[in-house]
């Protein structure tokens, strides 16, 4: 039977005529890739255009409609050795390209004002013998540069503060909006009226200053945000939908309620449904954590991500989000939602004791010296250089400055950030609270007696294993060090695969079918037995640790976190991992609301609970937690509501997410706190009238400086290289 | 000091030639792929094999 793949759901058709489709690319490592990649796929009829971005391994290919089949571009792709996974470029990537241009664009205009200005400035500085004429031209041409500059390049601060003013709220582009308008105001007034001093320099650089932070900010979250949707690509399956009675292999997100999909055993199910043919055995650890597989026949309802084990199963697709557990899940995610208190970011919280503090010392600055005797117009000038002076320039750039390092430590680390304020709380975590299935352990079952099996005889299992779609023996084929499958191996259906090796008969499969007397039986495991000739083996399989869990879990005691275990597995499978562990508190056999009323009730004696889970069990703790990790294997709905995502089969990510978090905690507080020495500092100076244009500018320069140089040393090389 | 009349402007105006420049690269995604572009020019598929 040989199905067609049916990309036309990825496939956008043009206005002139071509067809366009996006590929996320594996396997691209260096220069040659890119031609190698470019040259094939050129070759192909029809093809107009391919380009490889090697910034974010995507192939765009276009070519004339109807002249070839997109699956020919994935063949051809494969031929030369790379894997091509087709995907819709997201909305919200479209809109953060276009918001970095924009980002882009503000910072080349602020930086050419701030250029020039500074070379006016500095003359004006350094000319003590200036006549007044000269003075004021070069006032003049700094405004002419500046006023445009800052109407275009300031947008992002503007709106923003417009719409947390409209939302009666403040935030930090607040008193930048305020201090940069009243500096250029002030600025022009004087200009025009021949003084000797304008501050066109210090708005401007301000501006530059700041929007290099968002910029950076943004580009980080981009990188991560592609990184994610290539993941996201990687792992998108296809699924086997009955058109007619002939079968086409289509892309799982091209599936509609009612689709009828055909699941043979060893894969997984690609969609929620009902059963609607056939009867097999399904391991629903993914959804439950239950690591026993559950029987089931026509008209049981079943979840994607399933594993078939045995008989192959026809499937009704439902709509997304029917069928009770789903239904469970989604009531006890709104409920979690709703219940979550948004903890106050160190940010908004600076923010709102920062703007009206500043603001209330340069009115008092300005009654002060009017109570004085000073003139209405020397009183304004000196309350407008202290709200120069006092820029919240340190303090805006204090904090996004150690994200970004953060989130760059973190994503060498394999740890992908979903929400932007997810370093801050996971800093804050004082309790971890771990699932088992999937998160603890590997999400795939391994070999685990093979040490008590004869290592050749197990090379030889394993490489009989590739020849069959069983889950043990997908399983067992893991331990193969040579992937090559042996030539003439059968698969007897229910039984096992024969081959033979050398002259002697090799079998795989169950018991009786390798001649094997009942052997002694590992609890919680599955047996597989093989038979070389009188040679013969029993092969347990089972869930597995991850292999660094007992280090990880030790490492992260030591930092003074609580450990928990709740899993949805019952207690006979939970108790050994957790004694393997060290886990004194570890509970099996809990339904999701479970798990939630057991972190409410830790949430309620004050702790701050990181939740790391993979299960769709897990999705409402995952939310009701204060922060949550989960592993690349979860479920979508799962990853979704987790803040972070980390990538491959080690536990390390979340010792180091831990570790980089609280570092970049300690540094943001080290900033907040600089920026308040500095403004100790700077504020009685600008009080008493005694700041220059000069000592501002080299004030908000050395500030910028030290709070982006202190943000640098969040870069933390992680546990192991 | 009547020369400034006509440098200052002329400086600011070189200036802004290279920010046009720069906002047309922009605009014609020449920094879509910064990676790429540092290695598409080690590249030798301009040459003719032999």
């Amino acid at each position: 039977m040989s199905e067609v793949l049916d990309l036309s759901h990825y496939a956008k058709p043009a206005a002139d005529g071509t067809c366009g489709l996006d590929l996320a690319v594996e396997g691209v490592h260096c220069g040659a890739c890119i031609n190698r990649i470019e040259g094939a796929v050129k070759k192909l009829p029809g093809v107009t255009d391919a380009r490889l971005n090697f910034t974010n391994r995507r192939l765009h290919v276009a070519w004339a409609n109807g002249a070839l089949k997109p699956g020919q571009i994935l063949a051809t792709l494969e031929g030369i050795g790379y894997r091509g996974h087709p995907f819709v470029p997201l909305r919200a990537e479209q809109e953060e390209a276009a918001e970095a241009r924009r980002l882009t664009r503000y910072l080349a205009v602020a930086g050419f004002a701030a250029m020039n200005i500074m070379l006016l400035s500095v003359s004006l500085w350094s000319g003590t013998d200036m006549t007044p004429e000269t003075r004021d031209f070069f006032h003049w041409a700094s405004a002419l540069i500046a006023l445009p500059a800052a109407a275009y390049a300031g947008q992002p601060f503007f709106k923003s503060a417009w719409r947390a003013l409209k939302a009666r709220s403040l935030n930090m582009d607040v008193p930048i909006t305020v201090g940069v308008t009243l500096a250029l105001t002030m600025s022009l007034v004087e200009t025009a009226n021949h003084a000797a001093s304008a501050y066109f320099d210090s708005a401007i650089m301000l501006l530059f200053f700041l929007l290099v932070g968002r910029t950076l900010e943004h580009a980080m979250r981009r990188k991560t945000r592609a990184m994610a949707g290539n993941l996201a690509a990687l792992k998108a399956d296809t699924a086997h939908r009955f058109l007619g009675d002939e079968l086409v292999s289509v892309p799982v997100t091209a599936l509609q309620a009612g689709d009828r999909l055909l699941v043979k055993p060893g894969e997984r199910i690609p969609a929620d449904g009902v059963v609607a043919g056939g009867s097999s055995e399904i391991d629903e650890s993914v959804i439950t954590g239950e690591t026993a597989p559950r029987a089931i026949a026509s008209g049981a309802q079943v979840y994607a991500g399933s594993m078939n084990y045995s008989g192959a199963l026809t499937l009704r697709v439902t709509a997304a989000g029917e069928g009770a557990l789903i239904d469970e899940i989604e009531r006890l995610l709104e409920k979690a939602a709703s219940a979550k208190a948004r903890a106050l970011r160190l940010a908004d919280r600076a923010s709102r004791i920062y703007a009206p503090v500043v603001h209330l010392t340069a009115a008092l600055t300005a009654a002060g010296w009017l109570l004085a005797g000073a003139s209405l117009h020397d009183a304004i000038v000196t309350a407008i250089a202290v709200l120069i002076i006092t820029c919240p320039c340190a303090l805006a750039l204090a904090i996004p400055a150690v994200q970004v390092v953060a989130s760059g430590a973190l994503f060498r680390a394999g740890v992908i950030l979903n929400a932007g304020d997810a370093v801050e709380r996971l800093a804050e975590a004082d309790t971890v609270v771990f699932d088992k299935t999937g998160t603890l352990t590997l999400p795939e079952p391994r070999v685990v007696n093979a040490a008590a099996v004869d290592p050749d005889l197990l090379q030889m299992a394993a490489r009989l294993a590739l020849s069959s779609r069983h889950p043990l023996a997908v399983a067992l084929s893991r331990e193969a060090v040579s992937r090559k499958p042996f030539e003439g191996a059968v698969e007897e259906p229910g039984q096992g695969v024969r081959a033979v090796i050398a002259g002697v008969e090799a079998r795989l499969g169950s018991a009786q079918f390798c001649g094997l007397g009942n052997a002694a039986h590992t609890p919680g495991a599955s047996l597989i037995a093989f038979s070389y000739g009188a040679q013969s083996a029993a092969i347990a399989i089972a869930q597995k640790l991850r292999p660094d869990a007992v280090e990880v879990i030790e490492a992260l005691r030591a930092l003074g976190l609580d450990l928990r275990l709740l899993s949805g597995d019952r207690a006979e499978a939970v108790t050994p991992v957790a004694d393997a562990l060290g886990i004194a508190q570890a509970q099996g056999g809990l339904k999701p609301a479970d798990k939630i009323a057991i972190i409410e009730a830790l949430k309620a004696q004050g702790r701050r609970v990181l939740m790391v889970g993979d299960g769709l069990n897990d999705a409402p703790s995952l939310a009701a937690a204060h922060v949550s990790l989960s592993p690349i294997s979860a479920t979508d709905l799962t990853q979704a509501q987790a803040d972070a995502v980390f990538l491959g089969e080690r536990l390390g990510p979340v010792y180091d997410a831990v570790r980089i978090a609280r570092r970049a905690r300690r540094l943001m507080k080290q900033n907040l706190w600089f920026a308040a020495l500095y403004n100790a500092v700077a504020v009685p100076v600008a009080i008493a009238g005694l700041v220059t244009p000069l000592i501002a500018a080299l004030a908000m320069s050395a500030s910028s400086i030290t709070v982006t140089l202190n943000a640098l040393r969040a870069r933390y090389q992680g546990m192991r290289s | 000091m009547n020369v400034l009349v006509y440098l200052v402007p002329l400086a600011v105006g070189l200036g802004l030639i290279g920010l046009i420049a720069f906002l047309w690269a922009l605009r014609s995604g020449q920094y879509s792929d910064v990676d790429g572009a540092a290695l598409r020019v080690l590249s030798d598929d301009d040459i003719e094999q032999r």
